[in-house]
């Protein structure tokens, strides 16, 4: 497994990064972790003649409180976010799903931003990203721009970003004291996700006032469950309540079918982790 | 010298080779560098059955570093055939195996071209640069279509059935007529199960080495047959075999996988003599995982009688076995291993057994872990769960009513095998009370009735296999090509230290412990003064290697044949020295001692004495050194109880372990670890075929299961925590009574695992999960949806999804 051959660029700062990505044109790749350009790399499934690796731009990593949001650098590791108190204790989600992220290798070469920008639907960071209506703060050429998340995922392995662009970092608006979790469902630890639920309730007095429901791989693109969502808002943070909405969880999906599961399958455990993700949630 | 106290055999020693195999501190084959070695990459098809009409390599060859490339018919004349070794019947039909193609594909992933080249990326590179034409011709994928031969694979065969292989208790006298036996049956079970087929997947990729410059042409090899392999690949190329050395270093194991004559291993071998230069090929994970020869694949049509007090009265089993696109060194006789092991522990009256071989357009099948037997115990296992719910009873209660009591050895099993020792009753009493199979069962009624969205179910597997492959006279019966024998040697160095040679190799297995262990005990010297030579034809010139579970019942047999002969040459020196009739001395911890005296000596200082051969009787010549070869008489036959518990979510199908006990019977032990260690790697890989594990084809031919990011091998993540346990019946075909571990926990937990997952989920109207039961499978079981749902093509999520047909990048 050996690459054809490319150039390797390693900038010092997002302004140089941009450059030499627009210099190098359409068949430059960006590197972040590596986790999976690497394996498409060697497998020849891309064969980029430049590659531009983010990995020495300090500016690209670290967490920061920023009012009603934090911000995370895109080349932050899955490791510092899991250990982040700031993450732990106003985006609960995101905490949660990066816990089940592949192994402890992984976690520690691989980074947030770069799995969003490599747009993986049964990627676990998506579905929270999206839930929590994170923002995208992208750079190039012609300076920054802000990308809704919902705005952000496109299709398959395919986001908004230009050719000239990176993700510079990503802003997740702060839900702290929600009840959050992410059900993942696969056959084994290290495989991707077949389905997953990605859950944050506000709850008062014991009735659910807002909820965010993303789920993994039920499309081509992250989806976000708004009919669970409006079916819960204003009611009791219950079993009952919780099993009635989620039978609206594959509402608008439209999963692929493949050898772990065909299409009613998927639909069906939908249903089911965004029950359990809810309740876990709300601590029903 | 001092004497070893406390026995060696028994000891729960670390292993010594442990330390430099997992730091990888060691030689591997890809280790290997040569002054001006070449790189070999190979050019694989993507089509499963296709005309080779054109290719072009005229840009490959100028490309940089490339010395040459070669296509089939480039070494058409020099390359021969791949060697089967198994004819399993007299009229068995094989078609010819070039190691590369030479006008027509029959599986994707067949080697079509190879480059050579100075690096390995540039070969790489040159691979790209290479353009083939090819003619689709018709997959063929399904057994049974290709049984029914509406497309054929090798159209010159006139056939896709290669041989038909038939035993029947009433023509061999052995055993009553099945037909009577279903005609008066009171209650019969009958059933289809499929081995899905599997993928060896060692941790070690394979990989060989040629260095073609001496007198003797050398090869390295990550093998697990590097005796087989000379002889084979001098009947193939015609090099003669004493101008052929085969080193296998330490290699990263093979599960069967590595039980082979691979095509790369010939044209390695062909390429570097055209060449005359020394030349390396060490395959990718995806190449391994489309080339490297795959496991299972049957499909299991099986009747059982039985009397409605539960008393079985005879069985058949109809087998369609896949060998893939070609026959390979043993592939025809994998399903016929197991044809003596359906009838298993029980007391049949009547068996049949007949197995078609079928070719299919997909990857070679031959040897994996257990080959044969782990489906044989798989379908009887499965079908005493199915008599036992039938009968409304519990399933251990009719095992029990079967199986042969511990006061019935030695027992002649219907199919004329000599069962010599066993006890049912003990392994199984002390696994139930391991698993508290009570406790469970308890828990599992409870469940049921609260309708829990959790269900509880156990599964039991009371296996036993025949190994320790040998004895030679009944390999011929089955028309195998080569003996079951094993060689050994002993070396006493003046020093003091002892050099045992076997020509059991091992790769992973533990052999230098092992062997240094039962040495020590015999010849009474430490067991750090031993080193065990093995793996490499010029030190271990002799022997018929490592599969089978052969190692320790024939292999060590015939080191402690040559230490026999050791003790008794150094007792006629031992008794010149001491001056007394070589009856008066007695052999005990390393010394010879005058009987009723306090004279003495130790072997080691006879071995000096030898070694200087300054006084030694007349007619002594002056060597210790002793060799010997083992044949047993019998097969061994390991045996034991394997309990499993495991809870089916019964909305999403998920299936987690949650107690696995297991109390296996491997005669004497000699060291405890070793035997956990194989318990523990063989369960790990049945658990794998009862849930996890799967080689899947696309309609067009396609693996679709190329990365192990599709083809799931479990993790100790994945794995639960296993209680073993063991009872000790020694065997008596050997003298050290052991029997075989190698491959006893693959071949019984397949079985425990499917038998308790539909214990689970039985009384919502499930009967039978396919392996691997996968969550969607379970699921759609509960449901009572399509029993197999959809293989599907279609892109999800993952690294997975992304094309990835095998090229040799």
């Amino acid at each position: 497994m050996i690459p054809t051959a490319f150039d390797y660029l390693a900038p010092s700062t997002v302004d140089d990064a941009v450059r030499v990505l627009a210099d190098a044109g359409e068949d430059a790749k960006v590197i972040a972790g590596g986790q999976s350009l690497v394996p498409v790399l060697r497998m020849r499934l891309a064969a980029p003649t430049t590659l531009v690796d983010l990995g020495r731009i300090a500016e690209l990593r670290g967490i920061r409180d920023d009012g009603d949001a934090l911000v995370i650098g895109a080349m932050t590791t899955h490791h510092d976010v899991r250990r982040d108190p700031l993450v732990a204790t106003h985006t609960a989600l995101l905490r949660a799903a990066t816990d089940t992220v592949a192994d402890p290798q992984v976690r520690h070469r691989g980074t947030f931003g770069g799995a969003l920008a490599h747009a993986d639907p049964a990627g676990d960071l998506l579905a929270p990203a999206l839930a929590l209506e994170a923002e995208m703060v992208v750079c190039g050429m012609d300076g920054r721009r802000a990308v809704a998340a919902r705005d952000f995922f496109v299709d398959y392995f395919t986001t908004a970003l230009r050719p000239d662009e990176i993700l510079v970092e990503v802003r997740v608006p702060k839900h702290t004291g929600w009840g959050a979790h992410y059900e993942k469902f696969s056959r084994v630890a290290q495989a991707w996700s077949i389905v997953a639920v990605a859950a944050a309730v506000q709850a008062e007095d014991g009735v659910i006032t807002q909820a965010r429901v993303g789920l993994t791989n039920m499309s081509s693109v992250p989806v976000r469950a708004h009919a669970v969502e409006d079916a819960l808002v204003g009611r009791p943070a219950t079993v009952e309540s919780i099993r009635a909405a989620a039978e609206l969880a594959a509402e608008g999906t439209r999963p692929a079918g493949d050898g772990n599961a065909d299409v009613a399958y998927r639909q069906h455990l939908a249903r089911v982790l965004t029950t359990r993700a809810l309740v876990t949630a709300v601590g029903a | 010298m001092t004497a070893t106290v406390e026995p060696e055999v028994g000891r729960a020693r670390t292993r010594k080779e442990d330390a430099r195999l997992i730091t990888g501190r060691t030689r591997w084959t890809d280790n290997i560098t040569l002054p001006g070695l070449l790189h070999l990459v190979f050019v694989r098809s993507p089509a499963a059955h296709a005309k080779i009409t054109a290719i072009d390599t005229d840009e490959a060859r100028r490309m940089p570093g490339v010395i040459a490339v070669f296509t089939g018919r480039d070494l058409a004349d020099v390359q021969g055939s791949l060697p089967c070794a198994w004819p399993i019947t007299p009229d068995m039909k094989a078609p010819p195996a070039p190691p590369l193609a030479v006008d027509q594909v029959n599986f994707a992933g067949e080697a079509v071209a190879v480059v050579v080249a100075r690096s390995r990326a540039e070969a790489v590179d040159a691979v790209a640069a290479i353009d083939i034409d090819y003619d689709d011709l018709p997959v063929v994928l399904d057994l049974a279509a290709a049984a029914a031969d509406s497309d054929l694979v090798h159209p010159d065969l006139g056939t896709n059935r290669s041989a038909t292989w038939v035993f029947d208790s009433a023509d061999a006298g052995t055993g009553g007529d099945v037909a009577a036996a279903i005609a008066d049956a009171e209650v019969l079970i009958e059933r289809t199960y499929r081995q899905q087929r599997l993928i060896p997947a060692f941790m070690e990729p394979r990989s060989v080495v040629v260095d073609p410059t001496g007198e003797q042409l050398t090869m390295w090899s990550a093998t697990q047959v590097p005796h087989i392999l000379r002889l084979m690949l001098a009947l193939t190329t015609g090099t003669p075999e004493h101008k052929i050395r085969v080193i296998a270093p330490d290699v990263g194991g093979g599960f069967g996988g590595k039980l082979q004559v691979t095509p790369e291993e010939v044209l390695a071998m062909v390429i570097a003599q055209r060449l005359g230069k020394p030349v390396k090929w060490t395959e990718t994970r995806s190449e391994s995982l489309v080339s490297a020869h795959h496991g299972r694949d049957q499909i299991q049509k099986l009747t059982l009688a039985a009397r409605r007090d539960g008393t079985v009265t005879g069985l058949k089993v109809e087998l369609l076995a896949d060998m893939g696109a070609y026959l390979r060194l043993v592939t025809p006789g994998v399903p016929i291993l197991g044809a003596f092991m359906f009838n298993a522990i029980y007391k049949f009256p009547a068996y049949h057994f007949s197995c078609t071989n079928v070719f299919t357009t997909k990857t070679p099948t031959d040897a994996y872990r257990g080959a044969g037997r782990p489906e044989a115990t798989f379908a009887i296992e499965r079908l005493m769960d199915e008599l036992a719910a039938e009968l409304g009873r519990d399933p251990i209660e009719v095992r029990a009513q079967n199986w042969i009591r511990h006061d019935e050895f030695p027992f002649t099993t219907v199919c004329g095998l000599e069962y010599d020792t066993g006890n049912y009753e003990a392994a199984t009493a002390r696994a139930k009370e391991l698993f508290d199979y009570d406790g469970l069962r308890a828990e599992q009624r409870e469940r049921r009735e609260r309708g829990d969205v959790v269900q509880l179910g156990i599964g039991t597997s009371t296996f036993t296999e025949m190994c320790g492959l040998a004895p030679s006279r009944v390999l011929g019966s089955l028309s195998y090509g080569a003996g079951g024998w094993e060689h050994a040697a002993i070396r006493m160095l003046p020093s003091g230290k002892v050099e045992v040679v076997t020509g059991s190799s091992a790769h992973g297995q533990g052999h230098e412990t092992a062997w240094s262990q039962i040495v020590a005990d015999q010849l009474g010297v430490p067991f750090e003064d031993i080193e065990v030579l093995h793996g490499d034809t010029q030190s271990s010139p002799k022997g018929l290697d490592t599969y089978g579970s052969r190692s320790l019942t024939v292999g060590a047999m015939a080191v402690l044949k040559a230490g026999e002969k050791v003790i008794a040459k150094a007792r006629r020196v031992a008794a010149h020295q001491l001056e007394c009739a070589e009856g008066d001395l007695e052999f005990a911890g390393g010394r010879f001692t005058v009987r009723g005296t306090e004279k003495s000596t130790g072997i080691t200082d006879v071995a000096l004495a030898v070694f200087a051969a300054h006084d030694l009787p007349d007619g002594v010549e002056p060597s210790l050194d002793s060799e010997a070869t083992f044949d047993p008489e019998n097969f061994s036959f390991p045996h034991g109880t394997h309990l499993c518990a495991v809870e089916v979510d019964t909305e999403t199908g998920f299936v987690k372990i949650r107690k696995y006990a297991c109390v296996d019977d491997v005669g004497t032990v000699v060291n405890p670890l070793i035997v956990d260690g194989q318990v523990h790697g063989g369960l790990a890989q049945g658990l794998a075929q009862a849930l996890y594990e799967e080689a899947v084809h696309d309609e067009s031919g396609t693996l679709t299961t190329g990365t192990l990011a599709d083809y799931l091998v479990p993790s100790a993540v994945d794995l639960p925590h296993f209680d073993t346990d063991r009872t000790v019946t020694p065997s008596t075909t050997n003298q050290l009574g052991a029997k075989g571990v190698g491959e006893a926990g693959t071949i019984a937990s397949t079985p425990a695992v499917v038998n308790a997952v539909v214990d689970a989920v039985r009384h919502l109207g499930v009967t039978d999960v396919p392996m691997p039961c996968t969550p969607m499978r379970v699921w759609a079981a509960i449901n009572h949806r399509s029993a197999d749902s959809g293989l599907g093509t279609e892109a999800g999520g993952g690294l997975g999804s992304l094309d990835t047909s095998g090229g040799a990048v």
